[in-house]
């Protein structure tokens, strides 16, 4: 990849984390708040970006949009496994609530100086190396 | 110079979650121009990888080349975290409800303000053991969930929700039926009085 691609990266990066980081969206409280039905707030932010999401790919399929390669936009589907995603989500949804972060927010929060995430960082790549190890016991 | 400063001004206040919306949809528009899909927590496969874990399973054996763009996005990650806190950085904590400060101050014994609204930096601090046992417990359950699932919060609630895909529906589906198990069931026997 070229280098100037991976500073267009770089630099999307750096407003996701203005934007996770402004937006609350961030906040161990909003995502506690949230879980509790005691606030729109979450619900208002992803319920927009889903929305606009949903509008503007259909858009983009209409018009032929393709990518900065020419490329169409590739929409990977997985196989359907109800038990293996319901099953996968409440695991991440128990350490979600828990800790108040998902993966973004983790490297935002790391970003701003909370040391506390280098050990949910420490322990989220353990648990993505216990999944390797017994990944051909789960169902899939 | 004063232009900038307004600028500066207007960005360090709390953004409305409509902008806040607006803005993330405008993150999965960028990533899927510049050819790559909103995801997050693929980068735990990469760390894998990067400590040699590619020879011992099949699962981490890829070529790292193809995600320099996931680090190059994730270090921008970390420094638009720091911008936040310092260039941007904005005194007035999160405006909770009052029904979630009530409950925390009541249930848990927790103050509200704390840690600039956005960590309960009283019981999560790298000086407290229990918390430490909370945040690697916590964080394997979200690095073991997204791998297995594929997907955390933005490629399977944005992206894969923006694609109308059906697994990604389930998945959310299942990250909330987890979330309120955790908040409701098992969190008073944590942080509990």
């Amino acid at each position: 990849m070229k280098f100037k691609r991976l500073v267009s990266f770089f630099l999307t990066g750096i407003l996701f984390g203005i934007i996770m980081s402004k937006s609350e969206a961030i906040s161990w409280f909003r995502i506690h708040e949230m879980f509790r039905f005691e606030s729109f707030h979450m619900y208002g932010i992803i319920g927009v970006a889903v929305l606009l999401g949903v509008i503007t790919l259909k858009v983009w399929k209409l018009m032929g949009f393709r990518t900065k390669d020419g490329d169409e936009v590739r929409n990977y589907v997985m196989p359907l496994s109800p038990k293996r995603h319901l099953l996968a989500g409440t695991i991440f949804g128990l350490g979600w609530a828990l800790i108040g972060a998902c993966p973004g927010p983790i490297y935002v929060l790391l970003g701003q100086g909370f040391l506390i995430f280098i050990f949910v960082l420490i322990g989220a790549v353990a648990g993505t190396w216990i999944y390797a190890a017994i990944k051909h016991k789960l169902p899939h | 110079m004063s232009n900038v400063q307004t600028i500066v001004e207007i960005l360090q206040k709390p953004w409305h979650w409509s902008l806040a919306g607006v803005m993330i949809a405008l993150i999965l528009f960028l990533l899927t121009y510049l050819g790559r899909s909103f995801g997050v927590s693929a980068s735990f496969k990469t760390i894998c990888n990067a400590f040699g874990l590619g020879k011992k399973y099949e699962y981490f054996d890829f070529d790292i080349k193809n995600d320099f763009w996931q680090i190059a996005f994730l270090l921008g990650v970390l420094l638009g975290g720091l911008i936040s806190v310092t260039i941007l950085y904005n005194p007035e904590p999160a405006k909770i409800s009052q029904a979630t400060i009530d409950h925390l101050a009541t249930d848990f014994g927790w103050n509200y303000p704390q840690g600039d609204g956005y960590l309960p930096v009283d019981v999560f601090n790298i000086y407290n053991w229990k918390a430490i046992v909370i945040a690697l417990v916590g964080g394997a359950f979200v690095g073991f969930g997204a791998r297995y699932g594929n997907g955390c919060t933005s490629g399977h609630a944005i992206t894969g929700l923006s694609h109308m895909r059906l697994p990604s529906l389930i998945t959310v589906i299942g990250f909330f039926i987890g979330g309120l198990i955790m908040t409701w069931l098992i969190m008073p026997f944590i942080f509990g009085n």
